[in-house]
């Protein structure tokens, strides 16, 4: 066989198995929204969950999910950030930098479930936490902080190190460099990987089962006070995201259209994912153009 | 502001160094911190159970029957270990040659095509959550597998299929960005040389790629290990050896989750699971280690 | 300047937030208290003047029940929250009994869970009755199980449904997990004893899998609540009894197990409130019978926690 038709074949080959791929990828987006997109509607959007008759809805687990999201990301950027470029331009190659990078690695492969284990036993029993939705965002942090660190290093690694050494030999401080030159033009990437990254807090169950909790107390959605126990932005609340709704129902839904409940929710939270994608694209390319300049 | 700036340059200048290096070294304080007592805890609690309760350690590792409820109670993990291990490992021997041609297909074939279109939807799977993939998992494969195989159609088989889609962007993304990431000179100069395409891929970006893309495999094996939901959905949760793929079995995952909340937390029952958590965390570490020793090869 | 500028409403922002993250932090010890009062001056103006905070925590089967009738009870009583979690009888007990949550809800009685020493300080509330129907896939044609029969079939020892009656296909358990309270209640009133998990047979521990399964596996055997029992499974006779709310009622059918709302020691106003209007009429007549559960007031037998039948 020569080399040009053993070329074809490969190349056939590889051609089929990516359309198979898309395919399989097509048939389970297409199998879980077609189930599901019939069932959404603004109603089912926004009115509250029922336990035995049909019709409830995912208002407030949409909500949840949404304002985790949000808690989670208040507390992993600030600290992905400090921790990424302190591993990227402040520690010192040697046994310890490799060791906490060594630590990194392992944190970003537990398995959720491990640590939610963990937030059970620490956050919510030891601290006292409860089941909350700080508790929920703590853990959800702890699993997308390794995430963060990498996603900050790898941005700053792509920064041309001529444009970090016009910055020092300008005479500014090293952290004055960082923040005003490569932090910019890493921030393209950054912003692209945090935005994947809140996607697996979306997504996320397991975890949340052990620390956030499967219930939704009354939210009074005219009640904006942080602190009152009824207001949707209570941090302290125990709260159902929508991945954790779907597994309720799937496993103990008692309502009728429970199946229709929760084929509406995936399919809701699927179109959720998708928009954040596409968001995180266009956003990181918009910030990209303002940043650097670049047509 | 320049002026000013040259003015008082000497104080905020240290000063603004010293903040930058005191909030970066909390930041990875913080990290180190979570871990350890990550580690300290979930050890603490999985330990107690050799420690407190009196279990047999070997036997624990190399028991076959788990039966918490029985008198005396037996806790032998083995068939979770090797429902875990035969589930995470047939997924990637599924996932990894589809993802790696989904890899060659997106950098080398139609690379517009792939960035546009293909990788946004295969970093939306990553996206789904293990819920829904356990649910398509039920009412799709299992129902298949049953009426195509002998036996229910749940088990190790269903489990690893689930998991190789769910494994498939960890896979595929990084064999991506092995690919992407090769020098340009090195392709062009084995096409100047007249090689075709496959020649260059089996030849050149294989090879030259080959720890990078082991090391997206450990990691989908590690993802796949520490699966809980989706997995638990599938497999049958019965706590034995199968004896075909097709047979209910157990993960550590789904014994975990399976048990969990109904046992009461500081019993014999409910500390057994945590040993199995520090299995699972163990195996993590080894994972990692693989993944290390890997990286380290493709230096050399 | 345009980059400086963004640079730096991203910077300040990135830190107020990692301010607020501290904030939050800091204020969590106090926010407790707060939750206090509010829901005080609440309650004064609330009819019932009842105040103060529930946490009811455990069971998954009967968080619907519990959950469904708490949003009733806060409709009447403006001045008491209550939350209602999942978590497992077993993580239910043992809040309940550490004095994490006010109340523990259970599928089974403290003492099977619980050292003695820590099930003797519980107060158990029963508010419903849960009836557990043996099911079969709708094609398998056997009516009725003796108990001998299933003993029998969850022990292996038959493994064919043309053993007792049906036609000639294998038998697939669908089983709970060893820790199940569904599990404990059938095999100590329908079996009469534990039986160890028989190789290939499958475990959940939720209903919906379990009937999912079991309407879709061919000969697959398994049980479940009344409430979820429908037309995609097959529910069998036990020893020749019927199972439905009256042979529960009455004592004939002897698979069925309380549902229990444990509160250490007595219970606070609130929560003493709140399980009387568990046992109201209006809960035990409307929630609980829309839910598949049988009122603990139709019961015309009472049972201990050793299983000893009194009429």
């Amino acid at each position: 066989m020569n080399a040009k038709t053993a070329d074809k074949i490969a190349t056939a080959l590889i051609v089929t198995i990516a359309a198979i791929i898309i395919l399989i990828l097509a048939g389970l987006l297409g199998y879980i929204l077609i189930r599901g997109v019939g069932h959404i509607s603004f109603d089912f959007l926004t009115s509250p969950p029922e336990t035995i008759r049909a019709g409830g809805g995912i208002g407030p687990q949409l909500f949840n999910s949404l304002f985790l999201l949000v808690l989670t990301m208040i507390i992993t950027i600030p600290l992905g950030l400090g921790a990424g470029i302190y591993m990227s331009e402040y520690a010192k190659p040697g046994r310890g930098t490799d060791f906490i990078r060594l630590v990194v690695e392992v944190l970003s492969s537990f398995p959720s479930i491990v640590v939610g284990l963990f937030g059970l036993l620490v956050i919510v029993n030891l601290f006292g936490f409860g089941f909350s939705l700080f508790s929920g965002a703590l853990a959800l942090t702890v699993f997308n902080l390794p995430l963060m660190v990498r996603i900050t290093e790898q941005g700053l690694k792509s920064v041309p190190r001529e444009q970090k050494e016009a910055g020092l030999a300008l005479g500014l401080s090293k952290w004055k460099t960082i923040r005003s030159i490569m932090l910019p033009i890493a921030i393209p990437v950054i912003l692209t990987g945090t935005i994947l990254a809140a996607g697996r807090v979306f997504g996320e169950a397991a975890a949340l089962l052990f620390t956030a909790g499967m219930s939704s107390p009354r939210l009074d959605f005219s009640d904006w006070n942080p602190l009152s126990p009824f207001s949707p932005l209570n941090p302290f609340r125990p709260a159902e995201t929508l991945a954790v709704h779907i597994w309720k129902i799937n496993s103990e839904g008692l309502a009728p259209d429970a199946p229709e409940i929760a084929a509406g929710a995936s399919a809701v939270l699927i179109i959720t994912v998708l928009l954040f994608n596409m968001i995180a694209r266009w956003f990181g390319r918009y910030v990209h153009r303002k940043f650097t300049a670049t047509k | 502001m320049a002026q000013s700036v040259g003015k008082q340059q000497p104080k905020p200048h240290l000063r603004e160094e010293w903040v930058g290096r005191v909030y970066t070294f909390l930041c990875i304080l913080f990290l180190l911190l979570t871990i350890f007592s990550m580690v300290y805890f979930v050890a603490s609690k999985g330990l107690s159970t050799f420690i407190i309760n009196k279990v047999n350690l070997a036997g624990f590792l190399t028991g076959l029957k788990w039966s918490p409820d029985s008198e005396p109670p037996l806790f032998g993990a083995l068939p979770f270990l090797i429902g875990s291990f035969s589930t995470s490992i047939l997924a990637a021997v599924i996932a990894a040659p589809l993802g790696f041609c989904a890899a060659v297909f997106m950098t080398q074939i139609m690379p517009k095509f792939g960035r546009k279109i293909m990788q946004p939807v295969i970093e939306l799977l990553a996206g789904i959550p293990s819920v829904v993939y356990g649910f398509v998992g039920l009412s799709v494969i299992v129902p298949l597998f049953r009426d195509i195989f002998p036996g229910q159609g749940i088990g190790i088989a269903a489990g690893a299929v689930v998991l190789s889609i769910m494994i498939l962007p960890t896979i595929t993304t990084i064999a991506t960005d092995a690919l992407a990431s090769l020098p340009a000179g090195l392709k062009e100069g084995s096409y100047a040389l007249g090689a075709t395409r496959w020649q260059t891929i089996y030849r050149i970006v294989l090879p030259t790629t080959m720890p990078a893309l082991l090391t997206g495999i450990v990691l989908g094996i590690a993802r796949a290990f520490g699966e809980a939901l989706a997995v638990q959905m599938v497999i049958g949760n019965s706590p034995h050896i199968p004896r075909s793929l097709f047979e209910s079995t157990s993960t550590l995952t789904s014994a975990i989750t399976l048990s969990m909340g109904n046992t009461v937390m500081g019993s014999i029952q409910n500390n057994a699971l945590w040993s199995l958590a520090l299995l699972l965390m163990i195996m993590t570490f080894v994972f990692v280690f693989i993944v290390r020793m890997l990286e380290r090869r493709s230096k050399l | 300047m345009k980059k400086t500028l963004m640079l730096i409403i991203a910077l300040v922002l990135t830190f107020t937030l990692a301010a607020c993250g501290g904030k939050n932090n800091a204020g969590s010890g106090a926010n407790g208290t707060t939750n206090g009062t509010n829901a005080g001056n609440g309650g004064g103006s609330a009819d019932a003047g009842l105040s103060g905070s529930i946490l009811a925590t455990g069971s998954t089967a009967l968080q619907p029940l519990v959950d469904q009738a708490s949003k009733r009870f806060m409709e009447q009583n403006s001045g008491v929250t209550i939350q209602v979690q999942g978590g497992g009888s077993g993580t239910g007990l043992a809040q309940v009994s550490q004095g994490q949550a006010n109340i523990g809800n259970s599928d089974v009685f403290a003492e099977e869970k619980l050292e003695a020493d820590q099930a003797k300080g519980l107060v158990d509330h029963q508010v419903a009755v849960v009836g557990i129907a043996t099911v079969v896939n709708p094609e398998v044609n056997v009516d009725n199980l003796t108990k001998q029969q299933l003993i029998d079939i969850f022990s292996g020892k038959i493994a064919n449904w043309k053993e007792v009656g049906g036609n000639d296909q294998n038998i697939t358990i669908v089983n709970r997990p060893a820790s199940s309270g569904t599990r404990a209640t059938f095999e100590k009133y329908a079996l009469g004893e534990k039986v160890a998990d028989v190789k290939g047979s499958i475990q959940e521990d939720s209903s919906g899998t379990v009937k999912k399964l079991v309407g879709e596996t061919p000969g697959a055997i398994g049980y479940l609540g009344f409430a979820y029992l429908d037309d995609k499974v097959k529910v069998l006779k036990y020893e020749g009894v019927e199972a439905s709310e009256e042979t529960v009622a009455n004592g004939t059918y002897p698979v069925w197990a309380y549902e229990h709302m444990y509160t250490k020691g007595e219970p606070d106003a609130a929560t003493k409130a709140f399980l009387d209007y568990m046992l109201s009429d209006e809960v035990q007549n409307g929630d609980v019978v829309d839910m598949g559960y049988i009122p603990v007031s139709k019961m015309q037998v009472k049972r201990d926690v050793e299983g000893n039948i009194s009429k």
